[in-house]
């Protein structure tokens, strides 16, 4: 569904990403692990535009995307859930789930898939009329992955959605990504809390560095030492 | 004076001081929408409805249009130079120093007054149109007053519902919460300041419509309005629509009433104390939250 080839990018003369490859197949969970500041961050801000590439292709469904500016990647089917989650604050749940239906293909659906968020997600009905800044961490979380899903994605891309967040409820965030995976989404995931990540996805890439250092079923970079002495502290 | 609750001309000066509200408060309304979705205060704000009010005086007048094709031409002409205002002059400059910005804006201003005074020398005109008054027990109303206060509360009804239920609107307030999480939902922010600027654009046209009713234009009118208008804006907390709804109904109730009891000179200068003082207190304005 998404590949990229060999993509280097990064900020003015910082250079975050380079040459990375990777894939993701249709109805796949794919994580990219890695450390604080190995460019995972950026490897999702490549892939929606927000920042540009210097080197690479990136394609969705066969279909190059090198050329297509941020605000119309959402319309070739990719949802990117932000770093940091980037609610608006002083909008209500509802109207920030309203925005992440905003692209005219979207509006035509927007009951059908109001109510499916909130099927999926019945805390956000009870606080619809809430402002967004007044929920607690966990309960943004599921709003911004609401908002995500407001398009009617082909591919879901969450970046450190576990970020920020309380023990138990960083618990709760990871089954909200198991449900997505039973709703039949396709995920793209960025994630520090390796340990927990793998558990939910089915193949995952190791970024150190702004490189690709592994790659391969999620089992087997959990059984991996190298990885288990690095990050998970085994 | 004899201070007394039964006295008509009170209650008139009252209502007066209200519907003046009601235009201010629209005047106020395109101002804080630009500096609450751009950032940026366009000084020239009062320049653009002086020139929405020669658009409405010329075709009404000269050309013979009916008036509200005139209205309506007046309002889609400010909103296309609110537009090119932000496309020409804004944009190339909305990421440097915010002084910039009020200086190139301040810069517009002596353009377009210069440019009026040119075209259209400094003579007093006047649309020529009485809409005669409206007489309720004692007290006596013009019916333009009146008609621009219920433009006024209309347009803010009107935008406050745009802004709460519509995609657009919900996207202009939420793109001065976050501009740069704006392309991720599909939404471009250029289009968006575009449109913004068309809409206040547009209601400095609408102010022109009430304007041109009520007062004599000249190329200087502009300063009439401008301070005040900004001064409103900034009482209520640049940006904050409700904020400078209300500051509009106090200011206007300062300049009636000084009006009444004095000069209506002594009204301005008692709201512009007020003004100072307020500006002591509450520096950031009656409901406004950034310094």
């Amino acid at each position: 569904m998404l590949t990229i080839e060999n993509v280097s990018a990064g900020y003015g003369t910082f250079q975050a990403l380079f040459g990375v490859s990777l894939e993701v197949r249709a109805g796949e969970a794919v994580a990219v692990i890695g450390p604080n500041g190995a460019g995972k961050t950026s490897l999702l801000r490549v892939i929606s535009k927000v920042i540009s590439m210097t080197g690479g292709h990136i394609a969705m469904e066969g279909q190059s995307i090198d050329e297509v500016p941020s605000h119309q990647i959402i319309e070739l089917g990719i949802a990117h859930v932000p770093e940091h989650r980037r609610l608006f604050p002083r909008l209500t749940v509802e109207e920030n789930l309203r925005m992440g239906a905003f692209v005219a293909s979207a509006r035509s659906r927007y009951e059908e898939r109001l109510a499916f968020v909130y099927e999926l997600f019945p805390r956000m009905k009870e606080r619809r009329h809430q402002l967004a800044g007044t929920l607690s961490g966990g309960e943004q979380q599921m709003c911004a992955i609401g908002r995500g899903l407001m398009s009617g994605p082909k591919l879901l891309l969450l970046d450190e959605p576990s970020a920020g967040l309380a023990p138990v409820i960083v618990q709760q965030v990871f089954d909200l990504v198991r449900r997505i995976r039973q709703e039949g989404y396709t995920v793209l995931i960025v994630e520090q809390n390796i340990q927990q990540v793998l558990k939910v996805v089915d193949r995952a890439y190791l970024l150190e560095v702004g490189r690709i250092k592994m790659s391969g079923p999620a089992g087997d970079l959990l059984a991996n030492d190298e990885v288990r002495r690095a990050y998970i502290g085994l | 004076m004899e201070f007394s609750l039964t006295d008509p001309f009170l209650w008139e000066t009252v209502i007066q001081g209200l519907l003046f509200g009601g235009v201010l408060a629209l005047l106020s309304l395109g101002l804080n929408i630009i500096f609450g979705v751009i950032d940026v205060v366009w000084i020239c704000y009062a320049e653009l409805i002086m020139l929405g009010m020669y658009t409405i005086f010329f075709l009404y007048t000269e050309y013979g249009f009916p008036l509200p094709v005139a209205f309506a031409a007046g309002i889609v002409v400010v909103a296309i130079l609110g537009t090119v205002l932000h496309y020409l002059v804004i944009r190339p400059i909305l990421h440097t120093e915010p002084i910039n910005q009020l200086l190139v804006t301040g810069g517009v201003l002596f353009f377009l007054q210069g440019l009026a005074t040119m075209l259209f020398s400094v003579e007093f005109r006047n649309l020529g149109v009485s809409f005669g008054s409206f007489e309720a027990g004692n007290m006596f109303f013009p019916v333009s007053r009146i008609l621009a206060f219920v433009v006024s509360l209309v347009a803010v009804v009107g935008l406050w519902v745009f802004l709460k239920k519509t995609y657009l609107g919900t996207a202009i307030r939420a793109i001065s919460q976050d501009r740069d999480v704006m392309p991720l939902m599909g939404v471009s922010p250029a289009k968006i300041y575009l449109v913004t600027s068309a809409l206040g654009g547009g209601l400095a046209g609408l102010g022109a419509c009430l304007l041109v009713m009520l007062y004599d234009i000249h190329p200087a009118i502009g300063l009439t309005f401008g301070p005040i208008t900004f001064m409103v804006c900034v009482l209520g907390g640049l940006g904050n629509m409700i904020g400078g709804f209300i500051a509009a109904f106090i200011f206007a109730e300062f300049i009636a009433l000084g009006g009444f009891y004095a000069e209506v000179e002594w009204g301005y200068v008692l709201a512009f104390v007020f003004f100072i003082v307020m500006m002591f207190i509450r520096p950031q304005g009656i409901l406004g939250s950034r310094n």
